[in-house]
């Protein structure tokens, strides 16, 4: 029995969807409850899995759909990085769907049931082992995302959600060329299979593989808004509601995802590995020093906000292209930290806009705010935070990504990260000081932050304090997810074992042919 | 047959990109729904192009393969899906920003473009 919980992220979702789009006349309390119900449990399965993850010095967890075993069957698979990541969709998801509940989601109809459809897709990607499965749950992902994205509408909304949409449209069609490609040349789709067929490759079959990967890279690049696929993501992420673009900060990170997984499982020690890894290397490094002129740049928190997310992504990137133990282990350690503080910052954003009247979050003179201390307060820490200063978890992270770096590498991460935190510091400093201190006497909003919301922004929050306080496990268990990550040979032989080969077209069978 | 399937996938997707490229909402539809039948087709190629061989073990001796013909069918759901929604969304910004540019341009600016 207890084997079929591993579905459970996926099944929860997906059900709680649909019963909140069957019972979309429901009260608001009734769906507001539901959905947050949904999220704690959503939470507590993840919990469990990441228990289970980390139970037996960490084993993993192969679950056959139907019965079908692999490669010829779709697998799911739950490793510490499945894990890691389910728990961190949980948990920014919960905090999002609190702050929502504020009145966010009567804007427009049907905000809950597309959340949760949303984390079904987040859920299903993090969780499957098979390729095209991948695209699937990407493609769910996506279309509850353009739903989110202009919910409640507006002109600025469906202007950038026109663009959103079409690219990723054009984005899917590549993925799927890229897929093509792989199949085509693989003659299969699960992943612990091709990465066993990668490895015997030779001539024209070795070139398609890497025509093939290099596609598919860029399609996660696209998604996970590195350097020149990144134009999209500001306006986006500036115009999507509150609670929508702080969960959109997972969906930069399962572009990552993606690409750690193909990196680490399928490519793994083959040329085509070098090849990915020096095109996220540079980059990597070019989104870094983009995103921190654009930080100094942005006259708008909200704007500002996004350019931090891609100050993380370029981070990320950087660190996957290291490729090292210590360097996979610090960008997981610095994952979930930076998450939840884009994610926190967008819902702080939407409080401060809330009290502002007309000038939103607009960097100018405005209105004094209502709450300034409690909101001047969650903008510190929030800013301490993202900029990477002690004695919050992100200058932990960037400390052991930089420690990780060696020789010339050193040489290239070291000022542009120290550079891009020091231009996060003096944005958010000005942002500050321009909202809480440069304001005109005279008349207050009425506008307070309500208690969903506090609750929801302090949940982000707290993962700042926590991850510093529990450094030590936390580190740990990043360490032992790259190791694991490190040795994709027993992915394949857990799975696959000594399962028989079927070819199907230009080959024959090869029972037949015997 | 071979060389007439990439030609017809070459000129789809060709049309598909220059249509995709172009300032107003509605060529830029039409060029993603060529671009995805451009895919389709292509993805249909993958598991190798043969005439008179079933997806079926034992109905012909080289039977063909059966997994590009699925991924081609979920693919064609999911294109078909998001061209419905997008062109709802063409619609939506026609009306929200006054201009079927993709900018939200109007008149000889977005002419020009």
């Amino acid at each position: 029995m207890s084997q079929h919980l591993v579905t459970l992220p996926i099944l929860i979702p997906m059900i709680g969807a649909l019963a909140l789009l069957l019972f979309n006349q429901a009260s608001d309390t009734r769906r507001r409850q539901l959905s947050t119900a949904l999220c704690v449990a959503q939470v507590l399965v993840a919990a469990w899995l990441l228990a289970v993850a980390v139970a037996g010095g960490g084993q993993m967890l192969f679950y056959a759909l139907g019965n079908w075993h692999a490669p010829f069957g779709i697998v799911l698979m739950l490793d510490r990085l499945s894990a890691l990541m389910l728990i961190l969709t949980a948990v920014l998801a919960l905090g999002s769907v609190l702050f929502a509940c504020a009145g966010e989601d009567a804007r427009g109809t049907n905000f809950h049931g597309l959340f949760q459809l949303q984390l079904m897709g987040l859920n299903g990607a993090f969780l499957t082992g098979d390729m095209f499965n991948l695209f699937v749950f990407f493609e769910i992902t996506l279309l509850a995302s353009y739903a989110l994205m202009m919910h409640g509408g507006g002109k600025e909304r469906i202007g950038a959600g026109l663009h959103y949409v079409i690219l990723n449209l054009a984005g899917s069609a590549l993925f799927i060329v890229a897929l093509g490609v792989l199949y085509g040349a693989t003659g299969t789709l699960n992943m612990a299979d091709m990465a066993r067929r990668v490895a015997q490759m030779s001539g024209d079959q070795a070139a398609l593989v890497t025509a093939g990967a290099l596609l598919l890279i860029v399609v996660f690049s696209l998604k996970a808004a590195l350097l020149p696929l990144y134009f999209w993501l500001p306006r986006t992420y500036a115009a999507a509601p509150a609670p929508v673009a702080a969960l959109f900060a997972i969906m930069t990170k399962l572009g990552l995802y993606a690409i750690l997984r193909v990196q680490s499982l399928i490519f793994a020690d083959t040329p085509v590995a070098e090849a990915i890894a020096t095109w996220l290397w540079w980059s990597g490094l070019a989104t870094i020093a983009l995103a921190g002129v654009g930080v100094l740049a942005a006259r708008d928190l909200r704007t500002l906000v996004a350019y931090l997310v891609l100050v993380s992504v370029g981070t990320l990137m950087a660190g996957t292209a290291l490729g090292s133990i210590d360097a996979i282990g610090a960008l997981l350690y610095y994952l979930p930290h930076t998450t939840l503080i884009c994610g926190a910052l967008y819902l702080i954003a939407e409080l401060i806009s809330q009290q502002r009247g007309k000038a939103g979050t607009r960097l100018v003179r405005g209105r004094r705010l209502h709450q300034r201390h409690l909101l001047g307060g969650m903008f510190l820490v929030a800013a301490v935070a993202v900029a990477g200063l002690p004695p919050l978890a992100g200058a932990l992270g960037k400390a052991l990504l930089m420690q990780a770096a060696e020789g010339s590498a050193r040489l290239w991460l070291w000022p542009l990260l120290l550079l891009a935190g020091l231009c996060a510091l003096i944005a958010m400093s000005r942002a500050g000081s321009v909202f809480f201190w440069a304001s005109y006497k005279g008349e207050v909003d009425s506008g307070r932050v309500t208690r969903p919301q506090l609750a929801g922004v302090l949940w982000l929050l707290a993962s700042a304090p926590l991850l510093v306080a529990f450094a030590g496990p936390v580190s740990g268990y990043t360490q032992a997810t790259a190791e694991q990550l490190a040795e994709p040979q027993a992915v394949i032989a857990r799975l696959l074992g000594e399962s028989p080969a079927l070819q199907f077209g230009r080959l024959t069978i090869e029972g037949e042919s015997r | 047959m071979e060389a007439l399937f990439s030609l017809v996938v070459g000129v789809l997707t060709a049309s598909g990109i220059y249509l995709l490229l172009r300032g107003r909402t509605f060529p830029v539809i039409i060029g993603l729904a060529l671009l995805g039948y451009a895919v389709n087709l292509f993805l249909f190629s993958t598991g190798g192009l043969n005439t008179h061989a079933a997806a079926v073990i034992g109905e012909s001796i080289t039977p063909s393969d059966p997994l590009p013909q699925a991924l081609v069918l979920t693919a064609i759901v999911i294109g078909f899906a998001m061209t419905a929604f997008v062109v709802i969304l063409a619609i939506r910004a026609r009306s929200e920003l006054g201009s079927d540019h993709v900018d939200g341009q109007s008149g000889e600016a977005g002419d020009a473009k």
